[in-house]
């Protein structure tokens, strides 16, 4: 059995115990990964030999007694958009194939002195765009319960590894669902945090006001354990915020006796696949039969002056589905401030630069061109359209009121429930090459993710069965923000009425087919 | 008989506010140094690095709109102003257009025509642009970022201004109050204060606004008269050809005295400006803009007054010491020292002057301590040096700021006050001009001053002229 196989916290305290060393952790985790890579591509890069002298450094400390912690010793993996300095931290896209950042995002440096050792860079959607990891510069990444169908994105490269027990942990982040939804596709644990929550210094920028950081694990304790790492307030990043508490782990407690948990109606109509419906609404009844108070209800807007038009005297007669204009405003919000994001990347100071240009306006058009792919190219343009003079009103404004109604949606269905339940994603992971082909019916998808985004909200997305074709399905539980330890508790208490889920990590023996490895 | 034509004219007056560290990030502000020593991740543009704002440019923000009696915008934000230029490292920066700091305040100028309000449409924070050095020898560019993200403020004017005149009276004003509140040493040579100028002219009697033209590049006042004129004249011209003015970024040639276009309208940018979504609105409270009001220092209008009351010097000097906060600062020090304001002024005005002019100097760059002024006029009052000599000592302390007492005693520049040495002088000096001697004695009061020089020559320019002068008299006279 491997060490791989094991959770976070399990590792730790074998570590901590002297059973085992960080070392020796390190060691098989770069055997898993030597053996997976070539099918499940989940790495951009593996820092073997850092990863090694880190893995010293940091056993040399625990048994100095300068490192105590849960994860002292554990190998984690980081998506490849949050700087780790002196290691290669490309996006994903052609543009930074050879960028080295000089300092590592706050929440590494968390990582790094709870004693976390960091194996290597997980595979992503470039910059963070797309919903399949499949628009990798460095290629596609495989799902691990069926090599045929992706594993979600854009931190598909990070739920993979943790899926194939690669690693037990990793970071991702989620900035309209890119922890959430591929966590539900690979049978994996993913938070994305109250916005503000984890320093976003050192992220790369895609949408800055919807991007966070945040734990990929294969169960809810690992999640809190990671969460409580990485959490901190960060002067360096001006929209973090000073929380009163940043203790995750507490929150792990089977009891949701009285606690409010709100089914939104809206969530289970057409579009929803059958099976992912009926998992999740099973999912709410074991949370009953565990003593939460479950009801339906309708996240829906009650009247809107500012989305109907302004000589509109039909008060209260446009009831507005907050879900059907959180995408638009999503994609308009996150498109705008991707295109001024990605300016930086010309050529000029680091990354790609074309070969042969005359002049600067063609250094920037050739090098541009060349190094972003296409999807990333397509929301660069959306984001500048949506900006110029002309069209700033009728689009990113409107974006921006209908991202505070949405908060409005949301704070009222919060005075009513704890939390509130739901699918993950409509469906299971669909097959490699199914989604880019029609990338709008690709952006509808993240139906039930990036409202967490545009509100601020945390969630958190685990395992609650599995279709058909044996795909897992995912959970989602929503909390008001800073209400992180209410979906925890949730979480965990769903978790242990569910019982063990295994983890398809014999996919190696015969490419494409499942079979269950058991997890310890 | 030609139109009659009326100038209007409007200031963007950028100033480099005098903070240690730069608006986004903890790089210094100093200017020089090796290219890129003072940067960062921040400053850069490096993946991943944030903005984190220096309240200090908020404060100096403040007090610049509190001084020019603007309104403090309680809710203020920061916005992405979005363009490709390698000196500006994010390709955007980041500026304040939907709320910025400060709006609808005024200055009042006064010109030969009397007095005037110039309102203030607003006041925005910014961060300065790298600087791009273009390698002509190995054909290449270059960036130095030391300056990118160094913080400015952006004063809008309203299209309030008629002339050159009331421009330059309105920059000074301006330049004044900002050097008076500490914010910037505000030197147009230096880049730390910049103005680009809006004109357009108009048919004298017609309300409608002609089209503009913004010009860029004015580094000294004479400049931006030369090119006020300058445009002025090329737009009527136009007017009168009959052709029509292009809205355009033209760039002053102050050798030519001509300017170009920079920018044609094909290339008219669309900044896409939203808001910067890495930073938090600012919010002003009511105790805040008090502190900073408690804080404002005196400034001119109220010193002149001030100055006019509680020294006894004349007017005209009050007015051309506070014209400077500098000096204004070095005449109240040395005035404290020495309690002799009448003497500290003429040192400034004669002497200061004297050698700035010389040495082609402004007063912001006077070095000299206001104790070794005051030693100076305190050794001169007791007689312990002449005014010659004294002189020659301040020429030492303008330029090396040394300490009148030592250098006097060193070189032994002291006034002899020894009768019999002068005596002896002056008896070797009548015995050799006799001439002179017969010339006084015959009435030729002239002839007295002659002698006086001759002793003073003999005497090494130690000796008290009025002395001299006296015991002179007293011998040919007896």
């Amino acid at each position: 059995m491997s060490l791989m196989s094991l959770t976070a916290a399990k590792l730790g305290k074998k570590i901590k115990d002297r059973e085992v060393t960080a070392v020796e952790a390190m060691e098989d985790a770069l055997k898993q990964i030597q053996e997976k890579e070539p099918l499940l591509k989940s790495f951009v890069t593996v820092d073997e030999e850092g990863a090694r002298k880190r893995a010293l450094e940091v056993q040399q400390k625990i048994e100095r007694g300068e490192l105590t912690g849960p994860l002292a010793g554990v190998p984690i993996a980081i998506k490849d958009n949050i700087c780790t300095e002196g290691i290669l931290t490309t996006c994903a896209s052609k543009i930074l194939y050879n960028f080295k950042p000089t300092y590592s995002a706050e929440a590494v440096k968390n990582l790094e002195a709870a004693g976390a050792v960091i194996i290597g860079k997980t595979n992503m959607d470039e910059f963070a765009m797309g919903s399949t990891t499949e628009t990798s510069a460095f290629g596609v990444t495989r799902n691990p319960w069926n090599l045929e169908h992706v594993p979600g994105g854009s931190s598909g490269g990070s739920c993979a590894a943790v899926a194939a027990m690669e690693c037990p942990c990793a970071l991702g982040s989620d900035t309209g669902g890119s922890i959430r939804q591929p966590s539900s596709f690979c049978g994996v644990t993913g938070i994305k945090p109250t916005y503000g929550t984890v320093s976003r210094y050192g992220l790369i920028a895609y949408g800055s006001s919807l991007d966070q950081i945040g734990p990929i694990a294969r169960d809810v304790t690992d999640c809190a354990l990671l969460l409580e790492a990485i959490a901190s307030y960060d002067r360096k990043d001006s929209t973090s915020i000073k929380r009163e508490d940043y203790h995750f782990v507490k929150a792990l407690k089977s009891d949701v006796k009285g606690m409010k948990i709100g089914i939104p109606k809206d969530y289970f109509g057409e579009g929803l696949d059958p099976e992912v419906s009926s998992a999740v609404l099973e999912a709410a009844h074991v949370l009953k039969e565990q003593g939460a108070i479950v009801e339906e209800f309708d996240l829906c807007l009650v009247d809107d002056e500012l989305l109907t038009s302004k000589n509109s005297s039909s008060f209260g007669e446009d009831k507005i589905h907050p879900t059907r204009y959180a995408i638009p405003a999503y994609y308009v919000i996150s498109s705008a401030e991707a295109s001024s994001n990605l300016a930086r990347f010309d050529g000029v100071k680091y990354g790609y630069r074309a070969g042969e240009y005359e002049g600067l306006h063609q250094m920037y058009k050739k090098s541009r061109s060349e190094g972003f792919g296409e999807e990333v190219k397509r929301r660069i343009m959306l984001g500048s359209f949506v900006l110029s003079s002309g069209y700033y009103d009728a689009y990113y404004l409107k974006a921006l009121r209908t991202k505070a109604l949405i908060r409005k949606v949301f704070d009222q269905a919060f005075e009513k429930y704890d939390v509130i339940i739901g699918p993950a994603a409509p469906t299971t992971a669909p097959k490699l090459g199914k989604s880019l082909s029609d990338p709008l019916k690709m952006y509808l998808g993240d139906i039930y993710t990036i409202s967490a985004n545009l509100a601020g909200l945390p969630g958190i997305c685990l395992p609650c069965g599995r279709d058909s074709k044996g795909l897992p399905i995912g959970l989602q539980l929503l909390g008001d923000c800073f209400q992180e330890n209410q979906i925890l508790r949730a979480a965990y208490t769903y978790e242990c009425a569910r019982g063990k889920w295994n983890m398809p990590g014999a996919f190696l023996n015969r490419k494409g087919v499942i079979k269950d490895e058991e997890t310890v | 008989m030609r139109k009659q034509y009326e100038t209007i004219i409007g200031l963007e007056v950028h100033v480099e506010l005098a903070t240690r560290t730069k608006i986004f990030c903890a790089c210094s502000t100093e200017f020089g140094g090796a290219p890129n020593v003072h940067t960062c991740p921040v400053c850069t543009g490096m993946p991943g690095s944030l903005p984190v704002l220096n309240k200090k440019v908020v404060e100096y923000a403040m007090a610049v709109g509190l001084a020019t009696n603007c309104r403090i915008t309680r809710h203020c934000k920061f916005d992405r102003k979005n363009y490709f230029y390698p000196d500006n490292p994010q390709n955007y920066q980041i500026s304040q257009l939907y709320a910025p700091i400060c709006r609808n305040g005024f200055v009042e100028i006064e010109t030969a025509a009397g007095k005037k309000k110039i309102g203030i449409h607003e006041i925005h924070m910014e961060e300065d642009a790298g600087k791009l050095i273009h390698d002509e020898w190995e054909d290449c560019s270059l960036v130095d970022y030391n300056r990118s993200g160094v913080p400015l403020i952006e004063i809008v004017s309203e299209p309030d201004m008629r002339s050159a005149e009331e421009v330059i009276a309105y920059l000074d004003k301006l330049r004044l109050i900002i050097q008076y509140l500490g914010a910037s040493d505000c030197k147009l040579q230096e880049g730390s204060m910049r103005a680009d100028v809006n004109l357009s002219v108009r048919e004298t009697g017609t309300e409608k606004l002609g089209t503009r033209t913004e010009m860029k590049n004015l580094n000294s006042f004479k400049a931006i008269a030369r090119a006020i004129e300058g445009e002025r004249t090329r737009q009527i011209e136009l007017l009168e050809e009959g052709k029509s003015v292009i809205q355009e970024t033209r760039r002053w040639d102050d050798n030519k005295e001509y300017s170009y276009p920079m920018r044609s309208k094909e290339d008219a940018q669309d900044y896409r400006y939203f808001p910067e979504p890495d930073l938090v609105p600012v919010d002003i409270s009511e105790e805040w803009i008090e502190e900073i009001r408690s804080k404002q220092p005196e400034l001119r209008t109220v010193k002149l007054i001030r100055y006019k009351k509680e020294f006894d010097i004349p007017d005209y000097d009050a007015e051309i010491i506070t014209g400077s906060k500098h000096l204004a600062d070095l005449f109240e020090a040395t005035t404290a020292i020495c309690k002799k304001p009448k003497k500290v002024s003429n040192w400034l005005m004669v002497e200061t002057m004297r050698l700035m002019k010389e040495l082609d100097q402004e007063p912001e760059d006077l070095t000299f301590s206001p104790e070794n002024l005051a030693k100076l006029i305190e050794l001169t009052d007791a007689g312990t040096i002449n005014h010659t000599v004294a002189k020659e000592v301040f020429e030492q302390i303008f330029k090396r700021n040394v300490d009148p007492e030592e250098y006097v005693e060193e070189r032994g520049l002291k006034t002899v006050n020894d009768e019999g040495a002068l005596r002896d002088a002056i008896a070797k000096i009548i015995a050799s001009n006799p001439k002179s001697v017969a010339d006084y004695r015959n009435g030729k009061e002239k002839a007295i001053g002659f002698l006086v020089g001759q002793t003073m020559k003999e005497m090494k320019g130690k000796a008290d002229p009025t002395m001299v002068n006296e015991i002179l008299r007293e011998i040919l006279n007896g």
